[in-house]
């Protein structure tokens, strides 16, 4: 099928040429990935315009000493950074001139193979090397080196910061994730698409329901099915049940980082409740199983108005504790002027979801690009959005964002009352299908995108490009005047899930 | 103050599990039961059921149907496909102390070596009594893991009142608890940490992922288990282990789950 979101280029200068082009003139970059062939790469990056995605790709092919290499984009456009390491790590393609070609995603000894993922087989003898110390940028005087990480207090994901610091600030760190890479981009590769949903919704497990929505959206795209209203309605009010469980959690650890034990407890119990409710809905406190492509699997197992009565009473509670929790100094203090990223920096960056939203970049996805439902229910007039771009800034677009959240769920089960149609799913026959799909879905992290390549009907390859990789780049800068016992803050703030970031 | 009324607006939310019995644990669909009564191993919709399994957590032979909990990642396509065998069973009681045991469907015959493991797990436990202290380690998990564990100190389940705690320090720590894959980056770290801790130790395998590598694992960055890592006492099974299946777990470890109160609960 024809694919009009896609555009291929036969020299790399003018791919280049074109990618830098659309950046510089306002449009965001919103990834880049390769696709191995037996002996060259396919390498596509994606724009977001104001309304569409764009794809743009190019081959490149092996130079006279069989290295894959290509003029970095980086030097260019900012947030290319961490796709070209991660490029280079996976498809080992070497973007000339990049500022920093440090391992990010796989830390390999020299001569290994690579995983190429798009290339069917897998890699025969790829070895991995020992974790190295990491680097140190900064010298001077009672300069030292930290690694938090990858085991440290707390129940966390691993992942290590390298902070370098002389004691109270923290002028530079680096970001390692490599250590739980897991390899899901070769998972999805020769599977069919109602297999493969099932590995988008363990790219990033905590935004379940919003990967495997990206990945639906992807593979109706490609079959031209659109999924019933049903299914359209449904899909709205368990992503919007994932969003406020993920805003929850993001207001339990800030509360636990400032001390508050009965806050902590109390928006740990709202999560819970959350969770529950998702589950009495589905079975899965996480929404699994619940989105496959060409609709959702199953009618909930409890009634509209049920949900109902159990949602408003959750918002309640939620706002009446959000509410003091926004009056209470011990609280505010550690949060204002905390971890500041400006509006420039966030456009330069093209910063996605509410960790953008805080810093004046307004784009969200159910508004500028909406699937499923959300082109039908009643959105308030814009996005959640702050100037401030501090931690007390997001956790505002965050409470903002349970509210219109809790409207959706209400909004969408009203019409589903109406609804007495049973078609809960489009069937899709993709069996030896070819072709190329681009979905999106507005997660809680932000805009989560899946590029699928179909061939034969199987999953050839699935770039599942989560907001939490988009936008973990960004803490590499947020401590401009922040100190060491702001870390936990500024961590919490930017809400992320590092299982979507190492992949 | 204005936090303290709020802290006691609601009242007591949390559970009595295990001393009383609670809904949520009883009512969550936390594993498949197989019923080798249902159809003969033969029946073609048992044999669809195991090709549609994407971790391939069913086999069908001639000795009959089983199905590997600890493979298994609750998709339900079986229990659609050949529903006289297999069920989406409720119940949090899932965890085994020994990995064979989270295959159901066939008739245990392991009862000797097992009772061996307990004993030898149950006299490790002894000292630990009813303070104990719990590291957990991510080795490659997909997130959700983290926030069930996360949950078990929230006050619906409180694990505190059980004296369990989480600590920071491997070396004040009684249990290591694992999720995740086993990624081949987590390995040396996580035979950091277990070197690190004090014996008596118990290993539990938390979750789908930790117990087997799941549907994400077993790729080229390994990840089949943490079992390839470690020895590990408690498996866990679930995508990912809900709150209430890791603290049967737990207490099973410490040999503190209570007998059944009566029939019921799963199989």
């Amino acid at each position: 099928m024809p694919n009009r979101s896609k555009t291929s280029f036969t020299a790399v200068d003018g791919w280049r040429a074109s990618v830098v082009d659309n950046v510089s003139a306002g449009a965001r970059f919103a990834g880049l990935y390769g696709v191995a062939d037996d002996a060259s790469c396919q390498l596509t990056a994606l724009i977001a315009t104001d309304d569409a995605y764009r794809a743009l790709d190019v081959s490149v092919v092996p130079d006279p000493n069989g290295k894959l290499a290509y003029p970095s984009l980086s030097t260019h456009i900012k947030p290319a950074f961490w796709y070209e390491r991660a490029l280079h790590d996976l498809s080992g393609v070497v973007p000339i001139g990049h500022p920093r070609l440090d391992p990010l995603l796989l830390s390999l000894e020299a001569g290994s193979e690579r995983p190429r993922p798009g290339r069917q087989a897998p890699p025969s003898s790829l070895r991995q090397s020992e974790t190295a110390h990491g680097p140190v940028d900064v010298t001077g005087r009672g300069m030292f080196a930290l690694s938090l990480g990858p085991v440290r207090s707390g129940v966390v994901e691993s992942i290590e910061f390298l902070i370098e610091s002389p004691g109270e600030d923290i002028p530079h760190l680096n970001i390692r994730p490599h250590f739980k890479h897991r390899g899901v981009a070769k998972k999805f590769e020769g599977k069919t698409p109602a297999d493969a949903v099932l590995v988008a919704e363990r790219v990033e497990g905590i935004a379940s329901v919003a990967h495997a929505l990206a990945f639906s959206h992807a593979i109706e795209r490609i079959a031209g099915v659109e999924p019933p209203p049903r299914a359209r309605l449904l899909r709205v009010v368990y992503a919007e049940l994932e969003r406020m469980a993920n805003h929850l959690d993001v207001a339990m650890r800030l509360s636990d980082a400032a001390g508050l034990a009965v806050a902590t407890a109390r928006f740990a119990w709202h999560k819970e409740t959350t969770l529950r409710l998702t589950s009495r809905m589905c079975g899965s406190r996480f929404g699994r199983g619940v989105v496959v492509p060409g609709g959702v699997s199953a009618a909930p197992q409890l009634s509209a108005s049920a949900i109902a009565s159990e949602i408003t009473s959750l918002r309640a509670r939620t706002r009446a504790d959000a509410v003091l929790a926004m009056r209470t100094p011990s609280f505010l203090d550690r949060l204002r002027g905390t971890g500041r990223l400006d509006p420039d920096y966030a456009q330069l960056w093209g910063l996605v979801g509410p960790l953008g939203r805080a810093s004046g970049s307004g784009d969200d996805l159910r508004w500028s690009r909406p699937t499923d439902a959300y082109a039908e229910l009643r959105l308030p007039t814009r996005p959640a959005g702050e100037e401030e771009g501090d931690v007390l800034a997001r956790l505002r677009v965050r409470w903002s964002e349970i509210e219109t959240s809790v409207d959706l769920i209400l909004a969408a089960l009203g019409r589903l009352e109406a609804d007495t149609s049973a078609v809960l799913a489009a069937p899709i026959d993709l069996s030896g299908a070819i072709g190329f799909g681009l979905g999106w879905s507005e997660g809680a992290q932000g805009e989560m995108v899946h590029a699928v390549a179909l061939e034969d009907g199987l999953i050839q390859r699935c770039f599942a490009r989560s907001a939490s990789f988009h936008n973990l780049v960004a803490f590499h800068d947020a401590f401009p005047a922040d100190v060491f016992t702001d870390f936990a803050f500024i961590e919490a703030s930017f809400g992320l899930g590092y299982a979507g970031v190492a992949m | 103050m204005p936090w303290v009324p709020r802290g006691l607006r609601n009242g007591v939310l949390t559970s009595r599990w295990p001393r009383h019995q609670d809904d949520y644990f009883d009512g969550f669909a936390a594993a498949i039961a197989v019923d080798p009564t249902g159809a003969a191993a033969s029946d073609p919709r048992v044999a669809e059921a195991a090709r549609a399994c994407p971790t391939d957590a069913i086999t069908a032979t001639g000795d009959g149907v089983r199905l590997d909990r600890g493979r298994c990642i609750l998709c339900g396509r079986c229990a659609e496909i050949a529903p006289e065998v297999f069920t989406i069973a409720t119940g949090s009681a899932v965890a085994a102390v020994a990995r064979d045991g989270l295959v159901v469907g066939r008739v245990a015959e392991t009862d000797e070596a097992l009772a061996a493991v307990r004993a030898e797990l149950a006299q490790r436990v002894k000292r630990l009594r009813r303070s104990v202290h719990i590291r957990h380690v991510d080795a490659g998990s997909d997130g959700s893991d983290e926030w069930e564990v996360q949950a078990l100190v929230n006050p619906v389940y409180d694990i505190h009142r059980l004296g369990i705690f989480f600590t920071a320090s491997p070396r004040h720590a009684d249990i290591l608890l694992v999720t995740g894959i086993g990624t081949s980056g987590m390995r040396q770290p996580l035979r950091r940490t277990r070197e690190a801790m004090p014996e008596p130790v118990v290993v539990i395998a938390a979750g789908t992922d930790a117990t087997s590598g799941g549907l994400v694992g077993g790729g080229y960055t390994a990840g089949t288990g943490v079992g390839a890592v470690l020895d590990v006492d408690v498996w866990v099974p679930g995508s990912p282990a809900s709150p209430f299946s890791l603290l049967h777990g737990i207490l099973l470890a410490l040999g503190r789950v209570p007998p059944p109160r009566d029939e019921g609960g799963t199989k």
